[in-house]
């Protein structure tokens, strides 16, 4: 070790510990003080430490990836606006730009340069998705960016230390909740305050007068860690596709992955052009979901930072789906991006058989609705309510898929009591969805079955944005595809997975998520765990004897 | 009034070691005997028996007995509870196994979600229905209960857990399904949520209602031998059974509710670092309790540790966050780390040191215990270290290997790293210590304050060793260390509360608050709970308190803000309000000034008055030196041995003082005090650290 002897090195190890407890601290004090049941529920926000060039260091565990990964180049592009001797102690910047941030207006990001003395040292940087930033309500109906509410390019919300008050007063204008979005973002300044002190303590404690060699350390380090896992990886590349109910036509993904001594690249050559609707996808979180994929099946316990990313990259053609360029509607981006780790698994699984699971249900199964609480109804009482609901995911090539799982997003389900106690609908059912895990020797997680209705005689809307009712996904190696998700009614009609539907008073809406595909040929799967997918009642008699090819009388 | 209590009595069951404690008009006896994990009773009165032998009480002349056990908690982590089936709403099925739809480790494909207590065979429906604001929607179908009894008794079921949707708000079909069950199922526990956590939430409701009921035969069969073997022996005091809140309560309560008492012992903990800090005048304190396995800490302010309303029972091995089991009962709120003596370390695939969480437990213990192990752990580490005596480990009981410890962290610490052993050691020391650090930090943050603040007092086996390296770097200047700190939460028994709370739920804003309901509530409460507490005060005086959790409508954070005790009116809005935003202000700086406030729970506790023992003066510094002996440690910042005095902590007297770095050796423990400390004995003996002046 060249500096600071043994001590020296072990000094930087506990640093790194000490940085990775600054963020986490960081984000507690936005998920404990944020307005945004998004970010409290359903953790919803990332929080991070960079160097003084922009590099992430460490990035708080709390958080879903999309905000995760994609936030890491978020400082990057703080610096390339507002050069580093610009920036003065007590600034702090904020932006929600899709494309330099995390892919819709909806998350603000929050930049705040650290400074010991007048010495700029490193960054903090946090994001969140606020409840609402203005624009139409039924984001399917959104055709441009401009649609999506306030756009924020990357100015100073604080200037030395002083609010920018103009700046505040055009948020406040821009949200129809003025108040809960502009607590968050003081709760955000507030977050990366406290980031900023631990920092300072930390370098006071250990001596330091700055983090360069820190940050050397730090990304050096896990970049040599990612390359000697992937060094252990066949080398080659994988293709796949994927195809998306979409919105008003099936929509193609496809992918090219390959695995060479520098690292992981992702090229979604051929995969459709954008669309005229808002779930086209900023390639800042194209990188997110899909460095997030190649992370859990690979990277898993090296931490995120600016070097264990680096070996992660993608490339797609400027304007394709996942290359969207501004002015492109993102605003529900999500639909496609929380696809894309199955896409990325559809390739990996060729070189890494016997560690990748099958496709899962991705997308999320969020019940939002709006309704009057009154009959008749008064125009100016209505509430505007969501649960977050999941389907399963896909079975592992040796072990069963977990049922009503939020993966690749993380994100927490809501109570239904709080849901209904916040609107006049009725959660009839909420239960798993018997024989909807695909059928396999490794059985795909179960979609749920979930019935809602109005308790006022009165119509409530339904804000659908939902995905794999027309393409479930597929089982693997033999295994069966997961049960395709359901939107219908009651009375019998299907409703269409995208959009705003009219629910009429006294109709029940039925809404069924995916089950994941399974893993290998139904007909070797254990006979025990058959019976005891039977007895649990999560199959039917009937899927057991012809699909699994159990029959209870010669059951060993 | 009654007479006042003479000759308290208590016991804590713990995994290995059950602690006894008996008190007699300011004298105090402390013993700890092996636990009978098979009839626990046996072990306590055993216990009991020879202690009252030593200190010459008869069991007659005991007036009180506080008696805490890990019995609750090991019978869910083990899965030892009863046959235990659910009734739930129709549609509902599934709420244990949905559960939080969550993934509490995002980077983990084959996630292993918590095991939940009832099996889908096992988990019935119903058809009723209430709605949000607690009318029938659709009546509880009563002739389909005599099916579900058929079949409760066809499977052996034991116990029954009954959680119907928004049941916090009425729960009419709950009492009725459990009367009519009882009924035809003679013998059957029956647990209704309404009553075991009447709050929002299904999941958090229904896993405490399941808990509680999967424990009930458990814990009801043990209370009932017990009451029985002491009412042979001749015991005629009062029995107290210690709960997660911090609270004693009456063993009817407990037999009712035994989900109350998961996690006691820790209770009991903070309850005695409490006390601790009202007789040293300490108001703001951080409890650290640091034992083989894991460590705690707990906030405790003004000298109250601070009580949260949830969590987590049998969090999966890394202590993750979602990875248990979620309770909804009052509990002191406190961090858990898996970092303790038995806390192993190795090399993780980034060449840095990693330590814990898994644990070498006792069996095969650390490398230096010679007795199987053979990966180094933190104890092996403050062996190399120079830290532990090793003739004088557990009192000279356990002799220890120093060059089994040096051994295997040259191997597999040192040689990777090309570092000494006793580098390698300091390398484990600096990050266990780091890592309680982190957590403390971070948890003070949860709650709104900042460490620095504080004073740690310190207690468990382990703790003494880390404490002050853990002050400096959350920025603590003072530590404590109590006598009795290895039968800590036993003491601690002594000295809680016989209480008990209730938090239901009724939503409200603070704008347009139904007065009539609100007091309504929270008088009915009243008189519920004052008939659990009344019997086990035996004419103490009971005092009680109200809460209104608030928060601004929308925001995550909810303050307690204190009712007056009695019916609500209009004019106690401005005050209110007043309270949550100073309170608001005081927490985040800064409070939101058009934003609308909302109750969304409402509790009400009752306790017996525990009167603030008094506090303590200082001792003058004493001018002699205390006697003690020179020893080497390893200093790991200056990569060197250096020389420090070691002083037996039975020769300290009051007023003693020393220069640290220091080390303090006694029969269950051995402090370490870091340079930047200077140590001396207070008027009751305890060890108080003083951050030193900084050098000019």
């Amino acid at each position: 070790m060249s500096d600071g002897g043994k001590a020296g090195f072990i000094d930087r190890q506990i640093m790194w510990n000490r940085l990775l407890a600054v963020v986490e601290e960081q984000a507690q004090v936005l998920q404990s003080t944020a307005f945004s049941t998004v970010v409290r529920e359903s953790g919803d926000l990332a929080a991070g430490v960079f160097d003084a060039r922009g590099r992430m260091l460490a990035q708080a565990v709390t958080g879903t990836p999309g905000h995760i990964n994609s936030m890491a180049l978020a400082v990057g592009h703080v610096i390339d606006h507002h050069p580093l001797h610009t920036m003065k102690p007590g600034d702090v910047f904020i932006h929600n730009d899709p494309w330099m941030g995390t892919g819709h207006t909806n998350d603000i990001s929050l930049t705040t340069p650290c400074f010991v003395g007048e010495n700029l040292i490193g960054f903090l940087a946090c994001n969140c998705h606020v409840m609402d930033i203005g624009g139409v309500l039924d984001l399917s109906k959104s055709t441009d960016v401009f649609m999506e509410g306030l756009y924020l390019p990357i100015v100073r919300i604080f200037e030395e230390g002083k609010v920018n008050e103009t700046l505040m007063a055009v948020i406040r204008a821009n949200t129809r909740e003025p108040v809960e979005t502009v607590g968050d973002v003081y709760s955000m300044v507030n977050c990366n305050d406290v980031g900023c002190e631990r920092l300072r303590e930390m370098m006071t404690e250990f001596g330091l007068s700055d983090i360069d060699d820190l940050a050397e350390y730090i990304i050096e380090t896990s970049r040599r860690g990612v390359l000697k896992k992937i060094a252990a990886l066949p080398k080659g590349t994988w293709h796949s596709s994927l195809t998306l109910d979409g919105h008003d036509e099936p929509l193609v993904l496809k992918a090219a992955l390959t695995i060479s001594d520098d690292g992981i690249h992702v090229d979604y050559t051929g995969s459709a052009p954008m669309t005229k609707r808002s779930f086209n996808v900023p390639l800042c979180y194209t990188l997110a979901y899909t460095s997030y994929a190649l992370g859990i099946a690979i990277v898993r316990d090296i931490p995120n930072n600016h070097g264990s990313l680096a070996p992660r990259t993608v490339s797609a053609p400027k304007g394709c789906i996942v290359n969207a360029t501004k002015p492109a509607a993102v605003i529900t981006r999500s639909f496609v991006g929380l696809f894309l780790p199955d896409l990325v698994f559809n390739c990996l699984r060729q070189a890494l058989p016997d560690m990748i699971p099958a496709e899962s249900t991705c997308g999320l199964w969020e019940v939002r609705a709006m309704g009057p609480w009154e009959t008749p109804p008064e125009k100016t009482n209505t509430y505007h309510v969501r649960l977050m609901t999941t389907g399963g995911m896909g079975a592992l090539p040796y072990r069963d898929g977990m049922s009503a799982t939020g993966f690749p997003s993380g994100v927490r389900g809501g109570p239904v009591e709080i849901f209904e106690s916040m609107s006049t609908l009725v959660f009839w059912r909420k239960e798993l969805r018997v024989d909807s895990g695909g059928p396999g020797e490794f059985r795909g997680g179960l979609g749920q079955d979930m019935e809602i209705s109005n308790i006022l005689p009165e119509e409530f809307l339904f804000f659908a944005g939902l995905d794999r009712i027309v393409f479930p996904p597929r089982g693997i190696y033999g295994g069966h595809d997961g049960t395709a998700g359901r939107l219908a009614l009651a009375s019998g009609a299907n409703l269409p997975s995208k959009g705003m539907h009219t629910i009429p008073a006294g109709e029940r809406l039925i809404i069924q998520s995916s089950g994941g595909g399974g893993a290998g040929d139904p007909k070797s799967r254990r006979r025990d765990q058959v019976a005891q997918d039977l007895k649990n009642g999560l199959i039917h008699a009937r899927t057991a004897k012809e699909i699994y090819g159990y029959d209870p009388e010669h059951a060993e | 009034m009654a007479d006042a209590v003479d000759v308290k009595l208590s016991a804590d069951v713990g995994g290995t070691f059950t602690d006894i404690v008996l008190e007699q008009e300011g004298r105090r006896w402390t013993t700890k005997v092996l636990t009978t994990p098979a009839a626990p009773e046996e072990g306590v009165l055993r216990g009991i028996s020879e202690m009252l032998k030593v200190a010459r009480v008869r069991l007659e002349d005991v007036d009180f007995f506080a008696h805490g056990t890990t019995l609750a908690t090991n019978a869910i982590i083990e899965r030892r509870g009863a046959k235990t089936a659910l009734l739930a709403t129709s549609g509902f099925r599934d709420i244990l196994e949905i559960a939080s739809e969550s993934r509490y480790d995002q980077y983990e494909l084959a996630l292993v979600k918590p095991v939940h207590l009832v099996n889908r065979p096992q988990r019935f429906t119903v058809t009723e229905r209430m709605d949000a604001r607690g009318n029938v929607l659709v009546a509880l179908d009563e002739s389909a209960l005599q099916e579900i009894a058929a079949e409760l008794i066809a499977q052996g079921i034991e116990s029954l857990a009954i959680a119907f949707m928004h049941s916090y708000m009425n729960s009419a079909h709950e009492r009725r399904a459990a009367e009519l069950l009882r009924r035809m199922v003679p013998g059957l526990y029956v647990s209704i949520s309404s009553e075991v956590c009447p709050e929002i939430r299904e999941y958090e409701r229904t896993s405490t209602t399941v808990v509680s009921a999967y424990i009930q035969p458990l814990i009801d069969g043990y209370l009932a031998r017990m009451t029985a073997r002491l009412d042979e022996m001749g015991f005629t005091g009062t029995l107290c059974l210690m709960s997660s809140g911090g609270g004693l309560t009456s063993v009817e309560t407990a037999r009712a509710f035994p989900v109350r008492l998961v996690e006691s012992g820790p209770a009991g903990g903070a309850v005695f670092a409490a006390q601790i800090a009202a007789r040293l005048g300490e108001p703001r304190v951080i409890a650290f309790d640091m034992g083989g396995t894991t460590a705690k800490a707990s906030l405790i302010e003004d000298f109250e540790p601070k009580v949260s309303r949830f969590f987590e029972v049998d969090r999966a091995a890394r202590f993750l966050k979602g990875s248990g089991l979620p309770l909804r009962i009052p509990c002191i709120e406190m961090v858990e780390i898996g970092a303790g003596g038995g806390s192993l370390a190795r090399i993780d695939s980034l060449d840095r040191v990693a330590v814990g969480p898994e644990s070498a437990s006792s069996v095969p213990g650390p490398v230096c215990y010679d007795s199987g192990g053979t990966v180094p752990t933190v104890t092996d580490a403050d062996l190399t270290l120079g830290l532990i005596d090793p003739n004088a480990f557990a009192g000279g009981t356990i002799r220890l290997r120093p060059d089994l410890s040096a051994q295997a962290l040259a191997e597999q610490i040192g040689a990777p790293l090309s570092l000494s052993p006793e580098m390698a050691a300091y390398a484990v020391y600096e990050m266990v210590c780091e890592n309680m650090a982190s957590a403390i930090r971070v948890h003070a943050v949860e709650r709104g304050t900042t460490t620095g603040s504080h004073t740690l007092i310190a207690f468990g086996g382990a703790a003494p060793l880390h404490v002050a390296r853990v002050a400096e770097k959350i920025g603590v200047s003072r530590v404590i260390i109590p006598t009795n700190a290895g039968v800590g939460s036993a003491v601690g028994f002594l000295s809680a509360p016989i209480s008990y709370e209730v938090v239901k739920t009724q939503h409200m804003t603070l704008d347009t608050m139904d007065f009539a309901t609100a007091s309504t509530l929270l008088t009915s409460a009243a008189a519920e709970i004052m008939a659990w507490v009344k019997p086990a005060a035996h004419g103490q005086a009971i005092t009680e308190r109200r809460i209104a959790f608030m928060r601004y409508v929308g925001q995550g954070h909810e303050i307690a803000v204190d009712l007056p005790l009695r019916d609500l009116t209009a004019a106690d809005i401005a005050g209110l309000r007043e309270h949550y935003e100073v309170t608001y202000q005081k927490l985040f700086n800064r409070s939101i000034p058009q934003s609308n406030i909302e109750i969304l729970a409402w509790s009400v506790r009752c306790s017996t008055i525990v009167p603030k023992p008094d506090e303590v003066g200082q001792t003058p510094a004493s001018g002699q030196k205390p006697p003690s002996e020179s020893v080497r440690i390893f200093d790991g910042k200056s990569e060197r041995w250096i020389e420090v005095r070691r002083y037996k902590r039975e020769g300290l007297q009051p007023g003693a003082r020393f220069e640290g770095p220091a080390i303090v050796v006694e029969r269950e423990t051995t402090t370490f005090i870091t340079d930047s400390f200077d140590g001396r004995i207070d008027t009751v003996g305890s060890i108080v650290l003083d951050r030193k002046e900084p050098k000019p």
